[in-house]
């Protein structure tokens, strides 16, 4: 009975001995926890600046050249009786943020459209945009008052090919000359060669994307480019939705952090490298 | 009702999807690959709505006889492809593979060769020297052109030193400054959606 007794202690010290050996996987990923504070004081910013009335009481945006010209280049479609030509780029997904921010604006020239009675055309490469595109546009010519207006058959999936989606919407800008397109997504390769046909048909140009590279080919090809953030602020700087302007001073109250971080990550790394002392470390992100 | 249940899903996954990027635990790992994969199916189901809708405008305005050449083209091809490789198969040697490397890699080939002459056009367009920035860009460009030819190896280091500098410090500057404004603009965009702020996915509204 004792010899039993020792064995069965003998066993339960050897299980716990090979589950000790083995390691419980982590929860939290530690080498991510710069990420997830950068991320929190973030989040905490945001709501902060969006839910905190005295924040909201006054909103001053600087001047924005191309959402300034939004209203101009609808005006203009209208005025010539052509349609304005709309697209997303080949680069993107509903998933992604700029995506969204393209909704975002589509919302707001799709409203305008509905009022003066422009045909607004719509070319995608993803079905899924195409799906959320036509649910935005019909929801704005609701609220605009003109839902016959709407034409489902205008935003349309083209192709899922990169250069068979440049062919058919160059095909389109050729065949239809818009008078106003606008060039706000995610653009690849196909960029130039929507921007210099609409160009060729001499169509004002409003564009944006999130890519640099292709930031270069609209800054040459287009009229007006929305740079970098310009781009998220633009359904707020067009709508004046209070919440979503709030954001927008997050974005900058995070931008004055990160340029104190940089000086003084800077002023560190200098002062290391003039008296060779050896002060890597948290800058090193 | 339904607007509400589309806010709370968003919310939730917006949610579980942050809090499992900062975990290494496989049950994290497991759950990001499901909504992968819930993802495509997702996207199966808008691909067929996508499809039927190219067909149905294209119908459409081929029997108003609206573009007629370039729609029918666009029809023969959607029609023909799939039949080709349900009768033929898509092995080496069948008609969808010879269809696909002589019809269709051509043609998309040679859209992309349009980017040539495009740059050429865009360049004498915006290297005007016009004003003092416009000046400074087109000697920047003219030097990171001539960096990249056979005359500075002819020659001396300078001319790729001088074009790499210009590349590594005030491109990469304005760069990077660029990038920051996009990743905040990206961040602030995804907690508005998230916290249900934006709503323009939904059809807008309160």
């Amino acid at each position: 009975m004792t010899s039993r007794l020792l064995a069965a202690v003998h066993l339960c010290h050897f299980i716990a001995a090979i589950a000790a050996t083995v390691s419980d996987p982590q929860w939290f990923d530690t080498a991510r926890l710069p990420t997830l504070i950068a991320a929190l004081v973030a989040i905490v910013i945001v709501i902060y600046t969006t839910y905190h009335g005295s924040t909201r009481d006054k909103f001053t945006v600087r001047r924005i050249a191309g959402l300034e010209a939004v209203e101009e280049a609808i005006g203009r479609a209208t005025e010539m009786a052509r349609p304005l030509l709309y697209t997303p780029g080949w680069g993107g997904d509903i998933q992604r943020p700029t995506t969204i921010a393209s909704m975002n604006i589509l919302s707001q020239v799709a409203a305008k459209t509905a009022q003066y009675d422009c045909r607004l055309v719509y070319p995608t490469h993803d079905p899924v945009i195409m799906a959320v595109a036509q649910e935005v546009v019909k929801s704005s010519y609701l609220h605009a008052g003109y839902p016959d207006r709407y034409r489902p058959d205008d935003i349309a999936y083209v192709t899922s090919s990169q250069f068979g989606y440049a062919a058919a919407v160059d095909g389109m800008i050729t065949r239809l000359k818009p008078a106003s397109i606008f060039l706000l997504g995610t653009f690849e390769a196909e960029s130039l060669i929507l921007a210099e046909t609409g160009n060729s048909v001499g169509a004002i140009q409003i564009a944006g994307t999130d890519s640099t590279i292709q930031l270069a080919f609209f800054i040459v090809a287009c009229d007006y480019t929305l740079i970098g953030e310009e781009l998220f602020a633009a359904s707020g700087y067009l709508s004046g939705d209070r919440s979503i302007l709030a954001s927008v001073r997050a974005q900058d109250i995070m931008k004055v952090i990160i340029g104190l971080f940089l000086i003084v990550a800077g002023v560190l790394a200098t002062i290391g490298a003039l008296y060779g002392m050896a002060l890597s470390g948290w800058w090193g992100f | 009702m339904d607007r509400k249940i589309a806010l709370v899903a968003c919310f939730a996954f917006g949610v579980v999807m942050f809090a499992q990027y900062f975990s290494a635990h496989p049950v994290a790992h497991q759950v990001n690959q499901a909504v992968l994969e819930y993802w495509q199916i997702i996207f199966a189901f808008a691909l067929v709505l996508g499809v039927v809708g190219f067909c149905q405008t294209n119908v459409t305005q081929v029997r108003k006889g609206h573009d007629r050449p370039y729609r029918m083209a666009a029809l023969a091809g959607f029609v023909a492809m799939p039949l080709l490789a349900t009768f033929w198969g898509i092995k080496a040697g069948s008609p969808f593979l010879w269809m696909f490397e002589n019809v269709q890699a051509p043609m998309q080939s040679t859209v992309f060769a349009l980017l040539a002459f495009f740059v050429a056009s865009a360049s004498f367009r915006g290297f005007r020297a016009r004003s003092v920035p416009a000046t400074i860009l087109l000697a920047s460009a003219l030097l990171i052109l001539l960096s990249r030819t056979w005359i500075p190896g002819s020659m001396s280091n300078w001319l790729p030193d001088a074009a790499d500098w210009i590349r590594n410090n005030p491109s990469m500057a304005a760069r990077r400054a660029i990038l920051i404004g996009i990743g905040l603009g990206s961040l602030t965009t995804s907690l508005r959606v998230i916290v249900g702020i934006e709503r323009t996915w939904l059809g807008g509204g309160k």
